[in-house]
């Protein structure tokens, strides 16, 4: 077995990990002298192919993949989102700890108005998981009634213009959802999948790292360091080596 | 009770950098030490090698190594007249979540705070007369000197920085000015233990554009070190990669400073230390003589409750946690902002932080050659390091050129003003700024006011059921005139560089929210001093209230410097340990009389 295919049977192995869950006795004397990996720490790969896990509802796929390929379309810079593996990177995340929201404070109660004029911006009780199921159904319903058609069949420009104004604030996606934190999280996502190591399904071909210069996971630029302001080319690695 | 432990000498609630520190200095001094550590046993090999380190998504966006808010928040608002609320999602604090605590996952910029830090009162009167000093109390400062000088402290940042193998050069030998090193720092007695790291592109434009305008660059002093080394515990490090996943990350390389590359492996190896790990401290026990403690209650991961008997108990937690457990443990008083009675939780603040942006069209900055604490800075605006006769303030703020990192997901928003988030416009901006971006950072002195405390929530609790802290806090008026100054600085640098289309962030000219900060920098809440009326602690960093309970973090500082706060946080512990071993176990009682 390499490397590529040991890491990722262990990425189908371990599931969703409990927090610091060592499985270590509590009490230490002495230096531990053991050299394994903690179960825990070790890589944990998006799962490889198969059904969606998350975004099981085709329209929702359908609705997320029209979204994604707005916000990083396919041009000179590179491939889109979706061809990026973006929205594979996210339904794998929101299967995960992040998608169940296990390392936010989800306790009550959560006075909306007084929260969001303390910090600044909205908080949710919600996982993430729980705020795309609702804000998919929300975007499509919202196409639905303004333009008599499904979200993924508008054109680009009323795709865009609608972004436009979820961003600033200014669509309503009903009482359920605010349409533009909900937009932020989509945002922050998918520039997440693109930008992300390759491991977690996303930045296929390091297209997101290649588009900016980013060499990736190296670790030494010791070689680097004094040739100041040069082009040094450097060609991205991953943690994972590459298909 | 059912789990009741052997008894031990001292218990050191929460094993990061002062907890380490303390159990090293006490367990060389023969004590029997248990230290309680919340999170897990970590360490280099086995749990952030170089093949597992560099993962911005996992370390730094999703903050893996950090204590989630599910296990422990803070509540927040600004004033007293709001209603706080849970500070839900990852924001500015960034708790540790393992052995080594935070001092695992921090950057490793490695300052001595200047000898006025220590003595903001005092000086302030002396300086610019009295007049001055009672005008800022009666605007809502409370301005107060620690009841340690610089002079008293440099020993103990000595023995911090040979632990921790800080890279940098001396700019003031004994009161001789060195130049290329900070000839603004206190007088230091040798140089720091390994020479000061390598300029990249950015950090030379910047130092040659300071030196230019007559200021005095120098690079910072590092925990990021810059050549092999070993340190008095007999512990080696390696070198600094400049590998840019340094904050939020382990180090692969043995190379930043932390308990687990320059402690954990000559303590844990001496047979009077022992460590629980997933085991958290729920409130130390007081003695019904109400003037000691008789150990502390805990509770395991599985649920079991126990305590740990001892003779002295040293609250070592992060600096929220460490007011937090006092006030659950019932020592001391709750300071009240109106009577301005009571001495837990007074002195809160922050660190007042800008940040200036600019762009240099064709320029390979090669953000990814990058260290945690890698940058060149000046203090010529530091502190008391100018004159202030002629301004409403006083303090002020290192202003550094940095290169931490060119992680690609935290620098995604780095593209020049106006540019869009989305669609080819970031695509073509992303792709062109990240090469061309660089920023100068301000990092400045807060000042303790009236109305910034700490208390207990009567709502929120945590998972063990127990009330959150309560932050309330907002800039006060000094640090947003300071700041406004550094900031003005730091343009005039950034433009005479070359850097154009310029973003300026001043933090404190919006209303402080933990979401948009800068800097993870809080301190205070059980500050150290020379009154028992004003501090919670006396200038060993023991209780005013109980005797056997000694307290070190940066919640112990009356007000902040314009520096990070690890390397003050590590020679205090140093200070502590040693007058617990030195003093205190010959004759327990009052360090100090009341």
């Amino acid at each position: 077995m390499n490397r590529r295919e040991a890491l990722f049977s262990l990425g189908a192995a371990a599931a969703s990990t409990g927090l610091a869950a060592t499985g270590r006795a509590a009490e230490i004397k002495g230096m531990p002298e053991a050299t394994q990996m903690s179960a825990d720490h070790l890589p944990v790969p998006a799962r490889q192919g198969g059904a969606f896990r998350v975004l099981t509802d085709e329209t929702d796929q359908k609705t997320l993949a029209a979204v994604f390929d707005r916000l990083i379309p396919a041009d000179g810079n590179g491939p889109s989102a979706t061809e990026a593996g973006c929205l594979d990177f996210v339904d794998d995340q929101l299967s995960r700890d992040y998608g169940a929201g296990k390392a936010l404070y989800l306790e009550g109660p959560l006075n909306r108005e007084n929260e969001e004029a303390i910090m600044g911006s909205p908080q949710f009780l919600a996982t993430p998981r729980e705020r795309y199921a609702a804000g998919l159904k929300a975007l499509d319903a919202y196409a639905q009634k303004t333009d008599g058609a499904a979200f993924h069949a508008l054109s680009p420009g009323r795709i865009d213009e609608i972004l436009t104004g979820l961003e600033a604030g200014e669509i309503d996606l009903g009482a359920d959802v605010n349409g533009q934190a909900f937009f932020e999280l989509m945002l922050q996502n998918v520039r997440e999948g693109y930008l992300a190591d390759p491991l977690y399904g996303g930045n296929r071909d390091m297209a997101g790292w290649k588009m900016i210069g980013f060499p990736g996971a190296r670790y030494d630029y010791r070689p680097y360091i004094d040739r100041r302001g040069e082009d040094l080319a450097l060609a991205p690695v991953s943690l994972i080596p590459q298909d | 009770m059912a789990n009741e432990r052997p008894k031990a000498d001292v218990v050191i609630v929460g094993l990061g950098w002062a907890g380490s520190v303390m159990a090293e200095e006490l367990t060389r001094a023969g004590l029997n030490v248990v230290a309680i550590e919340r999170g897990a046993w970590r360490d280099t090999s086995t749990d952030f090698p170089p093949a597992v380190d560099p993962d911005e998504l996992r370390w730094h966006t999703r903050r893996e190594l950090l204590q989630p808010m599910s296990v422990e928040t803070t509540t927040f608002r600004n004033t007293s007249a709001q209603t706080a609320a849970p500070v839900r999602n990852w924001n500015a604090f960034q708790f540790g979540w393992n052995v080594g605590g935070a001092g695992t996952h921090w950057a490793g910029m490695s300052w001595r705070f200047l000898p006025w830090d220590f003595e903001v009162a005092g000086r302030t009167a002396e300086r610019y007369g009295q007049a001055k000093l009672d005008g800022l109390m009666a605007e809502g400062l409370m301005l107060q000197d620690w009841g340690v000088t610089y002079e008293e402290m440099a020993p103990f940042y000595d023995r911090f920085e040979r632990i921790a193998g800080t890279s940098g050069k001396a700019g003031n030998l004994n009161g001789q000015a060195m130049p290329g090193g900070n000839v603004f720092e206190g007088p230091r007695e040798r140089d720091y233990p390994t020479p000061e790291l390598k300029d990249t592109h950015w950090m030379r434009m910047y130092r040659e554009t300071a030196e230019g305008m007559g200021y005095h660059p120098f690079t910072i002093p590092a925990g990021n070190i810059s050549q092999a080394y070993v340190n008095p515990l007999g512990v080696a490090m390696g070198p600094c990669t400049y590998c840019g996943f340094c904050d939020f990350h382990g180090c692969g390389n043995f190379s930043k400073s932390s308990p687990q590359a320059c402690i954990l492996p000559a303590l844990m190896r001496r047979p009077n230390f022992t460590v629980l790990t997933e085991t958290e401290v729920l409130h130390a026990v007081k003695h019904e003589d109400g003037k000691t403690v008789t150990g502390v209650k805990f509770v395991t991961r599985d649920g079991q409750e126990g305590f740990q008997p001892a003779d002295i108990v040293c609250i070592t937690a992060y600096q929220m946690d460490n007011v937090r457990l006092m006030l659950l443990s019932g020592i001391g008083e709750q300071y009240d902002p109106v009577s301005q009675q009571g001495t837990v939780g007074r002195n809160y603040s922050y660190q007042t932080c800008s940040s200036v942006t600019g762009f240099f069209s064709g320029a390979k900055m090669n953000p990814f050659i990058g260290g945690g604490a890698l940058g060149v800075q000046i203090d010529d605006f530091n502190g008391d390091n100018f004159d202030h006769a002629e301004l409403d303030f006083i303090g002020g703020a290192g202003i550094m050129g940095y290169s931490t990192n060119g992680r690609p997901i935290a620098n995604m928003n780095g593209i020049r003003p106006g540019s869009k988030r989305w669609g080819s416009e970031w695509k073509e901006a992303y792709a062109r700024d990240y090469q061309e971006v660089a920023n100068i950072f301000c990092q400045g002195t807060s000042m303790p006011a009236r109305d910034a405390y700490l208390s207990l929530d009567p709502t929120y609790t945590d998972r063990h059921g127990q009330p959150l802290l309560r932050l309330t806090f907002d800039w006060n008026r000094n640090d947003k005139s300071m700041i406004e100054h550094a900031t003005g600085k730091a343009i005039e640098i950034m433009k005479e560089a070359g850097g154009e289309d310029l973003m300026v962030d001043n933090q404190a000219e919006a209303s402080w929210n933990p979401y948009k900060q800068h800097s993870s920098h809080t301190i205070g809440g059980l500050v150290m001093g020379a009154d028992p009326a004003t501090s919670a602690l006396n200038p060993y960093l023991q209780s005013w209230d109980c005797h056997n309970v000694f307290s070190v973090g940066a919640s112990a500082f009356p007000n902040n410097g314009g520096y990070n706060p690890t390397l003050t946080v590590g020679a205090l512990a140093v200070r502590a340990a040693r007058a617990i071993h030195e003093t205190y176990v010959n004759n327990p009682g009052p360090l100090v009389e009341a």
